[in-house]
């Protein structure tokens, strides 16, 4: 994504007015305030959130939750918790993993982009940094990550029939918690920009 | 012992039990015998706490389960062991680790002492050298003799047996009827066990209680089933037109 960045930038920055480094600091802006983020977080909606309905409705029409419940055990709580908290946990290090990617990818791109240097890039991202924008990620990667587990987790843990129910289950939580991430995405940014 | 008293069951505006009412007594095996669609698992939902009842009441020894919060219900689980038809063993563990749950959930033994106990449940349900198996490795009947260990590992009062032989050859079935009478009498369990597979029913049954459309339409033992004059219970026993001949030759 950083690489894409970078090059339409590039593309689109070719007036001799615009200082070439603003490349760089636009690639950096756009890493750290939406892709790194959001777009992790749609990715891991299609990815984890389908993973976790398919696995809970699984569970719900082999009859293994009511083996639980029969076993005393709370089954939303053993089941679904430490998913949400196992999630909430990793994305942080996604997230991050994610910006370093994302900036190293546009600064590859710099080698063979016509009116970009490795040079420019490197100022660009390194100048008029604010602290906040990674802060402001990882909150908003916190909240995404809080919604994807536990829209999932709903649509799994109310499954009911059969096999093509669990693939039902499976479809509605990767558009629902997607939805709702750009949804919140837009409540976050109002509220933290 | 466990009694049934008057208990309808409604989903939403479709009713599913009409007032049942049964006892099932202790160190015997009692079917539950009926149709698919009849209502036999959501009644043996019922008496394991999964489904609530709509009206009526279930005693366990007495005491009414529907009258129990939380805390009394979990307390009076630990009693309770459940095959379910799937067998619903957890797919993320052994066999043995499947085993070991209900112990690590209710017991406060170290790991040493589950394990032991674990494998003394499997070589009672003689599953031996499947112990690090995962159930998808293992035979539909290991499965179900897997369940039946874990539905024993705490030693129950009650044990619900949900069709536990469907799905099987008539040989294994007679292989897991035959341990669930043995462990019913071993441990004097109050065992319950739905099916609507008539070997069972000869071979095991000690109370049979035949369900019609979420109705108790006759109670009686194994021998007394092919003289009920019931005529639901006729058609289910008969169902296959040579034993319609059979039975019409027999008169």
């Amino acid at each position: 994504m950083g690489a894409v960045c970078a090059i339409q930038m590039a593309y689109n920055l070719q007036n001799p007015i615009v200082p070439r480094y603003l490349i760089g600091l636009g690639t950096r802006e756009t890493m750290l305030l939406e892709f790194s983020s959001t777009i992790v977080a749609l990715i891991l909606a299609g990815k984890v959130g389908s993973n976790i309905a398919s696995e809970l409705g699984t569970m719900r029409v082999t009859e293994q939750i009511d083996a639980l419940e029969m076993m005393g055990v709370n089954s939303a709580c053993y089941l679904i918790l430490p998913k949400i908290a196992a999630f909430v946990f990793f994305i942080p290090v996604l997230t991050v993993f994610s910006m370093a990617i994302g900036l190293l990818g546009g600064y590859v791109a710099s080698f063979s982009t016509a009116g970009l240097t490795p040079h420019d890039y490197v100022v660009g991202i390194t100048s008029f940094f604010r602290p906040f924008y990674v802060t402001y990620a990882l909150i908003k990667s916190l909240v995404f990550a809080f919604i994807i587990a536990s829209v999932s987790s709903y649509h799994g843990y109310y499954a009911f029939g059969g096999a093509l129910e669990v693939g039902k289950s499976s479809t509605h939580a990767v558009v629902y918690s997607s939805i709702v991430v750009l949804m919140f995405n837009l409540i976050l940014t109002k509220l933290l920009l | 012992m466990i009694e049934v008293k008057n208990v309808c069951k409604e989903f939403s505006d479709v009713k599913v039990l009409y007032d049942i009412c049964a006892e099932f007594l202790p160190g015997k095996t009692n079917l539950t015998i009926g149709q698919s669609g009849s209502g036999k698992t959501v009644l043996l939902k019922c008496i394991a706490g999964l489904h609530s009842v709509t009206s009526g009441d279930i005693l366990y020894d007495g005491r009414s389960f529907c009258a129990m919060n939380e805390k009394q219900r979990k307390e009076i689980r630990k009693e309770m062991g459940m095959v379910f038809q799937g067998g619903a063993l957890f797919d993320s563990n052994t066999v043995e680790e499947n085993v070991m749950f209900p112990l690590e959930m209710f017991t406060r033994m170290t790991f040493e002492e589950r394990r032991e106990r674990a494998n003394e449940c499997l070589k009672r349900v003689n599953i031996i050298n499947a112990n690090k198996k995962y159930p998808s490795e293992i035979s539909g009947g290991m499965q179900k003799r897997v369940a039946i260990a874990r539905a024993i590992a705490l030693n129950p009062k009650y044990l619900y047996c949900d069709e536990p032989n469907s799905g099987l050859d008539p040989v294994t079935s007679i292989v897991i009827d035959n341990l669930i009478k043995d462990i019913t009498v071993e441990y004097n369990i109050t065992t319950i066990v739905n099916t609507h597979d008539m070997n069972s029913v000869m071979e095991i049954g000690d109370k049979i209680i035949f369900i019609y459309k979420g109705r108790k339409k006759w109670e009686g033992t194994s021998a007394e089933i092919f003289s009920s004059g019931v005529k639901e219970l006729d058609d289910f026993v008969f169902a296959s037109e040579r034993m319609k001949k059979i039975r019409e030759m027999s008169k």
